[in-house]
């Protein structure tokens, strides 16, 4: 009876309260520090003002790019939080899923009771060599970046394999691209609030054969937040809907994209979201919506054959007969994805975390996708040596 | 300028030397310690072929800091056939068109410039296979 006691008390509810979003673009006038202070401002406003204890930073590029590191604490300091525990988290793309898994452990352990996860990138006030040299640090320095590698060359070589080994039409990954740019257009927050049709996709100019411009992501400023309480049970005035966190993992493999068995495969998308299922006891049908990361459209496809919402090599058919779309079995991108909401690096992931919730507190407005109750949220890092994925799941009768 | 840091690498850079796992025979590169296939003890070394095939490419237009010169080059995923892959740049391509299963062996070629006055950077890099060329 003790026993179950304790295991009740240890797997109280985390809540994710509040949240808040910067438009992602090029903010010219705002530095790392405002950016993250007007998404801090907006979730604890969401949150109804409540104070955190502890403040987790997602972020991949300051060391870099604004020669800062200690993020964490300068950002708490500079909204007005001096004081308080505050910690960086770096995983590349996955930094966001990374912050959020770290603030669920210290939720969970109870010994914090609020806390602030907080994603930031500040791009724009570098060179565009410089900002794919700091880039490429999210691969192997000494047997990849130092050869020239970039992220997307990276993708290209992972798509020109994909379309060889699945003998492929050449514009099949068009539709993750389309489908981004549709659902970004009621985006208050997107870059790129346009939609394209697949003769845009045929006649884009390319990147790196063969990634064309829509299949990769914008990289831009921009700052999410969550504001995360531990559930002690009592009635409360919460603002919103309860969205808890059903299940977190994060699993990680070799970095070097060379250094793995298959490529194709993304093992730690599909380990970890197959753990997130077990905690949370749920099948792929019980997925109301999937956000993915689609720094490149190729991941999209690898993720939804690594997660198995595909079979492998299948997964560009989910977008070409819009099983992805809001109406459709499988919601991707839903607020338009890295592709048209525009990639902010470590931050990433705190966006779609956000949005996700806005979904299931039926906050989503005219993006939103009917009757959802349970999300999950995935995030890698580089060619996906780190996933964080998590399952959010609309507590009922809130 | 990380001189000491290429210096620990010219092994593997310049030779291809990685390892072989006395355990389960995996040929490791690049070399590493811990054999990555059983995840025991390996050290001791092994001298790759220095030859492989494409296993997929592509064309960087858009280069990092230290690689602008260069570009735009081709770089990738190279299959030993030992059987580890690695990352390297394609060069002395001549007329030849790049494909997936394309035979390719190591060449030594410079990496990276920093500028005038900056170190320049060695390793390796991947050409057609020079026997089967001349026989074509």
């Amino acid at each position: 009876m003790i026993a179950m006691e304790k295991k009740k008390k240890a797997l109280s509810d985390i809540i994710i309260v509040g949240i808040g979003m910067t438009p992602v673009g090029e903010h010219w006038g705002k530095s790392i520090r405002e950016l993250a202070l007007d998404a801090i401002t907006a979730a604890r406003s969401d949150a109804a003002g409540l104070k955190p204890q502890a403040i987790f930073v997602a972020n991949m590029l300051a060391p870099y790019l604004s020669g800062q590191t200690q993020l964490a604490a300068l950002l708490a300091d500079f909204a007005g939080l001096r004081g308080i525990e505050a910690v960086t988290l770096e995983a590349a793309g996955a930094s966001g899923g990374i912050a959020l898994r770290q603030a669920y452990l210290a939720l969970a352990s109870g010994l914090v009771d609020t806390a602030l996860v907080v994603g930031v990138e500040k791009v724009t006030d570098r060179s565009s060599a410089e900002l794919e040299a700091a880039l490429s640090t999210a691969s192997d320095a000494d047997h990849e970046a130092v050869h020239g590698i970039t992220s997307t060359a990276q993708a290209a070589i992972l798509m020109r394999r994909y379309i060889y080994e699945n003998n492929m039409p050449a514009d099949a990954l068009a539709y993750f691209s389309i489908n981004a740019h549709t659902n970004a257009v009621t985006n208050p927050n997107a870059m790129y609030r346009r939609a394209i049709q697949i003769e845009d996709y045929t006649h884009a100019s390319m990147v790196s054969e063969p990634v064309n411009m829509f299949d990769a992501a914008p990289i831009a400023d921009g700052a999410a937040a969550l504001f995360l309480v531990r559930d002690d049970g009592s009635p409360n005035m919460l603002p919103h809907p309860r969205v808890r966190i059903a299940a977190s993992a994060a699993i990680s493999t070799a970095v070097a994209l060379h250094d793995r068995t298959d490529p194709l495969e993304l093992y730690t998308s599909a380990e970890s979201s197959k753990l997130t299922l077990q905690q949370a006891g749920l099948k792929h049908d019980d997925i109301d919506l999937f956000e993915l990361h689609d720094q490149y459209s190729v991941y999209a496809a690898l993720s939804l054959e690594a997660v198995g919402f595909a079979e492998r090599g299948q997964g560009w058919r989910l977008a070409l007969d819009g099983a992805i779309s809001r109406s459709g079995r499988i919601p991707i991108c839903t607020f338009g994805g890295s592709k048209a909401r525009g990639d902010t690096g470590g931050a990433t992931g705190v966006y779609q975390l956000a949005e996700a919730t806005l979904q299931l507190q039926g906050r989503a407005g005219e993006n939103q996708i009917a009757n959802a109750k349970i999300a999950m949220v995935q995030c890698l890092g580089g060619t996906g040596a780190t996933a964080a994925t998590h399952i959010l799941e609309l507590v009922d009768g809130s | 300028m990380e001189a000491s840091r290429h210096w620990r690498l010219k092994q593997e850079r310049y030779t291809l030397m990685g390892e072989i796992c006395p355990h389960c025979k995996e040929k490791i590169f690049p070399p590493r310690d811990f054999c990555p296939a059983c995840g025991e003890d390996a050290r001791n070394l092994f001298q790759f072929s220095g030859r492989g095939e494409v296993y997929s490419f592509t064309t960087v237009y858009q280069a990092p800091a230290g690689y602008e010169e260069n570009a735009p080059y081709t770089i990738a995923l190279v299959r030993l056939e030992e059987g580890p892959m690695l990352t390297a740049q394609l060069t002395d391509m001549g007329d030849e068109t790049v494909e997936i299963g394309m035979p390719v062996e190591m060449v030594t070629r410079r990496l990276r410039s920093d500028g005038e006055r900056g170190m320049l950077v060695y390793g390796y890099k991947f050409r057609p296979q020079l026997a089967r060329a001349i026989s074509a």
